[in-house]
């Protein structure tokens, strides 16, 4: 569904990916793991087209879409999930969900996904017309997915949805994913530091080192991998 | 009791008239943190635009209100071109600068429209016909508001209750909000952010274009020059009432009108710039961010 192919991605003169490769396959959970600064978002960044690749293609659906611009590249399915959830602080929960119904000109189905998108999250109806910014941390992250949800992506892209989170919530949260993924048939493209949690969640993960993908395997083998062990998940 | 009045309504149109351009610094400020110093020659250019079809439309024998709402029409539709090619020539190329260069190119810009006015026009102070009749309805009050201060109160009023429903409920207007708020979230939503901002220079320079007409039809007078005092002023009020803010704008410019209109008729019209300015640094420093801005935390 989604080919990167080689992609070197710089900010100015430093090159944040070195040929990144990565495939995922239509309805899968794939993850991609790694510390800080490896550049996992810089990877998501590169596939929206807010940080286009130098070098390197990628593909969605066997159509090119790297020289796009961010929004015909939202048009065409794919959606993220943004670190640190970036809610529009200024704007209610409902305008904040209807921003992530941008480009869509169907009201009636517009209305459909707005209930069930309450029905996953009741408590974003019972603040509909709280602003954005004065939600917890929690409640922010399920309005962030809430408002990826409203443009009805193909692909899902989340990063680092448990940064910050309870331990409760993120349970919550991946639970939610799970759901979002087994239900309506969405791939999703995982980013986490929280390895353990988002390799059990994952079909299949990748593991990012500097720029490198160093390892791609099944989630389950990755788990049992004694150097993702050691560096991941503090075994 | 009655002087008093006189000189608060006469604040309140002068304070309207700068909340009306001091919108157009606000709203761009608040999109790209850019201070457009060629804000105030966008407005000189619609006064210009009026004056020259106010000329044409009276040698057919036009009259009065007819011209005035054709000349400002027209107005509106030149600046909105000059407003939006000034941003796609001078601002948009510059857009991962440092912030340094687009505010050079702001002021390059201001002084090369007023050039291009002095050269293709005239460096003159020329007449603008009085275009706002008396209204008879106004003559018992006439000795407290006249009927020009009357049209452009109302014309304001209803200009910034237009603004007010297009930002709050239009889909350009929800995307204009969501692009001030966090431009690259913007964008990974969808929204085109290049035609949000082109769009909010269009906007600006309408605004500043009704003022052009409306000050340039009271005053009586045009000239390539009265873009920098008017837009030195309305920037004034938009700081002072918090730069970036919409509603900020607005109270900015009235409290300054009515500082200015007390002022002048209180002591003396010599000092109403020394009030004007004067209270600008009183309020900034009391409150570096103006009256309703929100100081904005630098993230490292």
């Amino acid at each position: 569904m989604l080919r990167l192919q080689n992609i070197q991605t710089y900010y100015g003169n430093i090159q944040a990916l070195k040929d990144v490769t990565i495939d995922i396959e239509e309805g899968e959970i794939v993850t991609l793991i790694g510390a800080n600064g490896a550049g996992k978002t810089t990877t998501l960044m590169s596939i929206c087209g807010i940080t286009p690749p130098r070098k390197g293609e990628i593909a969605f659906k066997g159509s090119r879409i790297h020289q796009l611009k961010p929004e015909s590249i939202v048009q065409l399915g794919i959606c993220q999930v943004p670190e640190g959830r970036r809610i529009f602080p200024g704007m209610t929960v409902l305008e904040n969900l209807d921003m992530g119904a941008f480009l869509r000109k169907d009201k009636a189905a517009i209305k459909t996904d707005l209930d069930m998108v309450f029905d996953l999250f009741p408590i974003l109806d019972q603040r509909r017309s709280q602003l954005g910014g004065t939600l917890s941390g929690g409640e922010q992250q399920m309005l962030a997915i809430s408002r990826a949800l409203m443009a009805r992506p193909r692909l899902l892209l989340l990063d680092e949805p448990s940064l910050g989170l309870a331990p409760l919530i993120i349970q919550q949260i991946f639970e939610i994913i799970k759901k979002i993924n087994e239900e309506s048939g969405t791939t999703i493209f995982l980013v986490e530091q929280n390895a353990n949690q988002a390799l059990k969640l994952a079909h299949r993960g990748y593991v990012m080192e500097n720029g490198r993908i160093t390892l791609v395997d099944k989630a389950s083998v990755l788990l049992e991998n004694d150097a993702v062990k050691k560096a991941y998940l503090g075994l | 009791m009655e002087y008093f009045i006189e000189l608060f309504l006469g604040g309140l149109t002068r304070g309207s008239i700068y909340a009306l351009i001091a919108l157009g610094y606000t709203m761009v400020y608040g999109i790209i943190q850019l201070i457009n110093f060629a804000h105030g020659e966008i407005y000189m250019i619609g006064a210009f635009v009026a004056y020259i079809v106010c000329g044409v439309l009276t040698i057919y024998g036009f009259h009065g209100v007819s011209i005035l709402i054709i000349a400002g029409l027209l107005a509106v539709v030149y600046s909105c071109a000059y407003g939006y090619t000034l941003e796609k020539v001078a601002y948009r190329p510059l857009r991962n600068a440092p912030r340094l260069s687009p505010l050079i190119s702001a002021i390059g810009m201001s002084i090369f429209l007023q050039n291009y006015v002095l050269l293709a026009q005239t460096p003159d102070f020329l007449p603008f016909p009085a275009l706002i009749p008396d209204f008879e309805f106004m003559e018992p009050i006439a000795h407290i508001i006249g009927s020009p201060e009357l049209v452009i109160l109302v014309t304001t009023l209803v200009t910034m209750i237009m603004l007010t429903l297009l930002i709050k409920y239009t889909k350009i207007g929800k995307a204009m909000r969501a692009t001030q708020q966090d431009m690259s979230m913007a964008r990974l939503v969808g929204i085109n952010v290049d035609r949000v901002i082109s769009t909010t220079f269009v906007i600006g320079s309408a605004l500043a274009a009704i003022g052009g007409v409306l000050v340039a039809s009271y005053i009586g007078q045009v000239n390539f020059y009265i873009g920098f005092l008017a837009g030195v002023k309305a920037f004034t009020a938009a700081v002072l009432g918090g730069i970036g803010s919409v509603p900020g704008a607005v109270l900015g410019g009235l409290v300054l009108g009515l500082t200015e209109s007390f002022a002048a008729g209180y002591i003396s019209s010599d000092y109403e710039d020394v009030f004007a300015f004067g209270l600008l640094v009183l309020i900034l420093i009391l409150r570096p961010a103006g009256i309703l801005g929100r100081a904005t935390k630098q993230k490292v």
